[in-house]
């Protein structure tokens, strides 16, 4: 079974390379339906293969440029993409990554990057559940009304924080069409340089963040901020590559090995968000979100508590890649559902049209 | 659900602050690839890493969006060629 164990020249640890590919087209799936690099997936499933924290939070930033490129190219062709949001957005995610990148390497040096990381993962992994399970209780509670009252209910939503922010005019005022956002330009430059900061410290291209800031701060449509991420995890995910390989903390060939399987994924998982209606992202989203924080609170009580140690890292281990493996499956499962659909309707115009 | 929040926040920011405290000053970290029991392109890769980071950057920031891009054609094509419709969007609810 040696073969399955493959040198990595770098980071000089052995890998199980099958492991690199599933984690890939896993992730790419899950990136690219709900539009992240998947890093905040990629860094602890890297560690639980065997990376230390830095190489993996390296390696992870650097595979997520290639899926992510792939999957905001096929959300363009979507129409999902809003470019003069993105580009603005860019400015300050890579503004405020520089500063977190150089805030992990301070930690390596004092030997605290793991516990910190990990720590800092778990409190913001919490936010956005409760952010996201918050948003979808008040959206239900507004659609009971709404029934009761005999109204509509596809306009209503649930958590509308932009409503306000977007009420501040600090000039210049800015208008997104594809977004369908106006608002002052210092509202997604903001929100860009603080999920940048924090991708810079937690080794993910932001978009775990970016996502529902762009939701329920900036008050994108959810397939627009689902494009418009990519868009900018593709650019920020590079820069990130360049600022951590320039820091000698990447492994290419382990990279390389999960980009095969990324590009895949991220196609898949670009076509399938075409079948899914908003809110049922942000709820797969959130269900993703909820079981990595678990499998990062198994890690620290593990830290902590030796004799259960090997049985939380193990049910860690379990827990993140059943996690890569349910999302994916439905993610694959509707994608083909999906597919089937339309094959039979474009069947079904076929034969009608004379 | 909020409080339940808050009161997580509070217990993380307690278990974490022995470790807080008991942080020590440190010297930047340098990695050097023992790169004598490699051989092939994994030796030249970690000559490449030990001599040269701007170069190793480099290399890393072509090669991922360039395999990344020939990966994702081949995908879209046979996507394409299976019928599925790559180039618009059916559902559009927010």
């Amino acid at each position: 079974m040696d073969w399955f164990y493959l040198l990595m020249p770098i980071a000089g640890t052995y890998i199980f390379w099958p492991g690199l590919v599933v984690l890939g087209l896993g992730v790419g799936m899950i990136s690219g339906f709900f539009g992240m690099g998947g890093g905040w997936m990629v860094t602890p499933g890297l560690n639980i293969l065997g990376f230390p924290m830095a190489f993996s939070i390296g390696t992870g930033v650097t595979q997520m440029a290639g899926p992510s490129l792939v999957s905001s190219l096929r959300h363009a062709k979507f129409g999902n993409v809003d470019y003069r949001l993105g580009l603005i957005m860019v400015a300050g995610t890579v503004a405020g990554f520089e500063p977190g990148a150089r805030l992990v390497m301070w930690l390596e040096r004092h030997g605290r990057v793991d516990a910190y990381v990990q720590y800092g993962y778990l409190v913001l992994l919490s936010l956005i559940a409760w952010l996201v399970f918050t948003d979808i209780s008040r959206k239900n509670s507004k659609d009971r009304e709404a029934r009761a009252l005999g109204k509509p209910v596809e306009a209503s939503s649930g958590i509308e924080w932009h409503k306000a922010l977007q009420k501040i005019k600090i000039p210049p005022i800015v208008h997104f069409q594809k977004a369908g956002v106006r608002c002052s330009v210092w509202l997604p430059v903001s929100v860009s340089f603080v999920t940048g900061l924090l991708a810079g410290v937690f080794g993910i291209g932001g978009g775990l963040i970016r996502m529902p800031a762009l939701i329920y701060l900036v008050g994108c449509p959810t397939h627009v901020a689902v494009g418009t991420d990519l868009f900018e995890v593709t650019i920020s995910g590079l820069y990130g590559a360049a600022s951590y390989s320039y820091k000698g903390r990447t492994e290419l060939l382990a990279a390389v090995i999960m980009l095969l399987g990324a590009c895949i994924g991220a196609q898949i998982g670009a076509v399938a968000t075409k079948y899914v209606k908003g809110y049922g992202i942000r709820l797969f989203f959130g269900i993703a979100v909820i079981g990595c924080a678990v499998s990062i609170v198994m890690k620290l009580i593990a830290s902590a508590y030796a004799p259960a140690a090997a049985f939380l890292n193990a049910a860690a281990t379990t827990l993140i890649l059943g996690l890569v493996g349910a999302l994916s499956l439905y993610i694959f499962v509707r994608f083909l559902r999906g597919v089937r659909e339309e094959l039979a309707l474009q069947k079904q115009m076929l034969q009608t049209t004379p | 659900m909020s409080n339940c929040f808050r009161w997580a926040c509070v217990a993380l920011a307690l278990r974490a602050a022995p470790a807080i405290a008991a942080e020590h000053g440190g010297q930047p970290i340098v990695l050097v690839v023992d790169s004598r029991n490699l051989s092939g392109w994994m030796a030249w890769w970690a000559n490449v890493y030990n001599e040269s980071h701007w170069y190793f950057t480099l290399l890393t920031i072509i090669t991922i969006p360039v395999l990344g891009l020939l990966m994702g054609k081949l995908t879209g094509f046979v996507l394409a060629r299976m019928g599925v419709n790559v180039k618009s969007r059916v559902l559009a609810e927010h």
